[in-house]
């Protein structure tokens, strides 16, 4: 498990029925590229989160390929519609087969 | 500050290296929009790649791209070592076709989003961001 | 022969004029409702220096500065989420954690960032908040020191400086304080190293200027800890002086010592009026 991953997502708790609404997700992880060197020059193996999707109800809201360019602590804002109340998942997938996921609810009103 | 030969010869060769690298790293970022585009064509209009004219550091540039009715968008960095950055796949309950984060460019660059749109047809948007370095760093 | 060349090699790399983007008349509000002074009238034991304090993240390009507009798009409030998972966290021989003595946080750590680095009574010394954690770990929770500029002690100090956010830094420097403060001043302005470069040099001649690339800020600490873009993660003060004294070229000195202690508080009142930041965003 990459040490001190945390995710960290904002997400509203209340939406009206098929409203879009914004989503930040941010999750803490060092995204080693692969390009640096240790002081010894072995390249650094890379280690990084390859993709992150989001889902509400089981239907995907956005699926990301991400390659070593997406920045340490890699950042996220989107647009989700909200057809009725219910759970948004974020999952992030590492390199090193750890998965990280985080639930948040969002009621209709 | 006195150049000894040795150092005045690295310098040289330093120069001629980076003349030759960017050509290599357009090679593979035009490989990669091989690969998205399957070879098509993609025309210009109907997408938008919002990012800095100049940024303040390389490690993280802030980038947005939208394409209303797209179905993925592939963002590549042309002078990166590997030009591959992220691509957005957008599913049924995507607010819209758009998505912001941040990026890491190497140096000064064009970043390069393309969408693929419903119809199987593709679009291209192309900004160039000049990435400063140097400084007291501490 | 060598030094003259140095020198000038200095003087032309601080003479380049600005080019990048800084939005002169932004103003800095935090989540829609928490307005921060990043410009004000200099405190008054720097009459005749400098008119005016300008707090670092006026220098910085519009992307930078916008990071910091918003508590999710700061990506340095991520670490005081970290920070304040230990907060909570019982650690030591003793059982206890920061909040089985001081509360919540927000009640018990109110209002004392703005104020360090400070003079303690009991200790006879000046203190800044990284002693007073490591004290309270070691002789009351019967934990381990945190390293001072690690990475845990960055996030605690973060965690400690939210709750005084929007509030003006005001330490003192008289009193029992005076002979450390005039210790900090008088490093402030003493060249050092083989470029010969003394904090002011580029931080009160010459804020506004490039040094390079670099978009030189008048150095002052109210933002930290800050989050580097340049390496992703918190800095703390004593972990930026390390570097800027180490790029005149000098032995740098320890971090945690009566040298950085002293240069902390005075480069902290040259501040005096700005708000604390509670984790700015720097280059």
């Amino acid at each position: 498990m990459a040490s001190g991953v945390k995710p960290r997502v904002k997400a509203p708790k209340k939406a009206a029925a098929g409203e879009t609404v914004t989503i930040k997700t941010l999750i803490s992880h060092k995204m080693e590229s692969g390009q640096r060197k240790d002081g010894d020059g072995n390249v650094i193996p890379r280690s990084i989160i390859h993709r992150f999707t989001c889902d509400f109800n089981g239907q995907n809201v956005i699926d990301v390929n991400m390659e070593a360019a997406i920045s340490t602590n890699p950042y996220f804002q989107f647009e989700a519609m909200i057809p009725e109340a219910g759970d948004m998942v974020f999952t992030w997938y590492d390199d090193d087969g750890d998965v990280y996921s985080t639930t948040k609810s969002v009621a209709i009103g | 500050m006195e150049f000894s030969r040795r150092d005045t010869l690295v310098l040289g060769l330093g120069a001629a290296v980076a003349t030759v690298l960017p050509l290599r790293a357009f090679a593979a970022a035009d490989e990669a929009i091989a690969t998205f585009t399957g070879g098509a064509e993609a025309g210009a209009g109907g997408i938008t790649l919002t990012a800095p004219e100049i940024a303040e550091n390389g490690n993280t540039v802030p980038i947005e791209v939208s394409a209303p009715g797209a179905v993925s968008i592939i963002v590549l960095a042309g002078g990166n070592p590997t030009p591959g950055v992220a691509t957005f796949n957008f599913g049924p309950l995507a607010g819209d076709q758009s998505a912001s984060t941040r990026i890491r460019l190497a140096g000064t660059q064009d970043v390069i989003a393309i969408a693929k749109m419903a119809d199987g047809s593709f679009v291209k948007a192309a900004s160039t961001v000049k990435v400063t370095i140097g400084g007291c760093g501490g | 022969m060598k030094i003259k060349a140095l020198t000038a090699v200095a003087a032309i790399l601080l003479s380049v004029p600005a080019f990048v983007a800084a939005d002169e008349d932004a103003e800095l509000i935090v989540n829609g409702d928490t307005e921060l002074v990043t410009r004000t009238a200099a405190p008054a034991h720097l009459e005749g220096a400098m008119d005016e304090v300008l707090s670092g993240w006026r220098f910085r390009a519009d992307e930078t500065q916008s990071l910091q507009a918003d508590d999710f798009d700061n990506p340095g409030m991520i670490f005081v989420d970290q920070g304040m998972d230990d907060w909570n966290k019982v650690e030591g021989s003793e059982g206890k954690s920061c909040a089985s003595c001081h509360g919540d946080v927000e009640d018990g750590m109110a209002g004392v960032r703005a104020v360090y680095p400070k003079w303690n009574e009991t200790a006879g010394e000046v203190r800044t908040i990284a002693q007073m954690v490591n004290e309270c770990r070691e002789d009351r929770m019967g934990a381990e020191k945190l390293g001072y500029t690690s990475a845990k002690m960055a996030r605690m100090e973060a965690l400690i400086s939210v709750q005084s956010r929007g509030m003006p830094v005001d330490v003192a420097i008289d009193g029992p304080a005076a002979e450390m403060w005039e210790k900090g001043k008088e490093m402030f302005y003493t060249r050092t190293g083989q470029l010969e470069l003394s904090c002011a040099n580029c931080h009160e001649d010459n804020y506004g200027n490039n040094i390079r690339s670099d978009h030189l800020s008048q150095g002052q600490i109210n933002g930290f800890p800050v989050y580097r873009l340049k390496n992703s993660k918190l800095t703390t003060p004593h972990g930026r002086f390390k570097g800027c004294v180490r790029d005149t070229r000098a032995e740098t000195y320890k971090a945690g010592g009566e040298d950085f202690i002293a240069l902390e508080l005075y480069v902290a009142s040259r501040g005096n009026g700005l708000s604390v930041e509670g984790v700015s965003v720097r280059n």
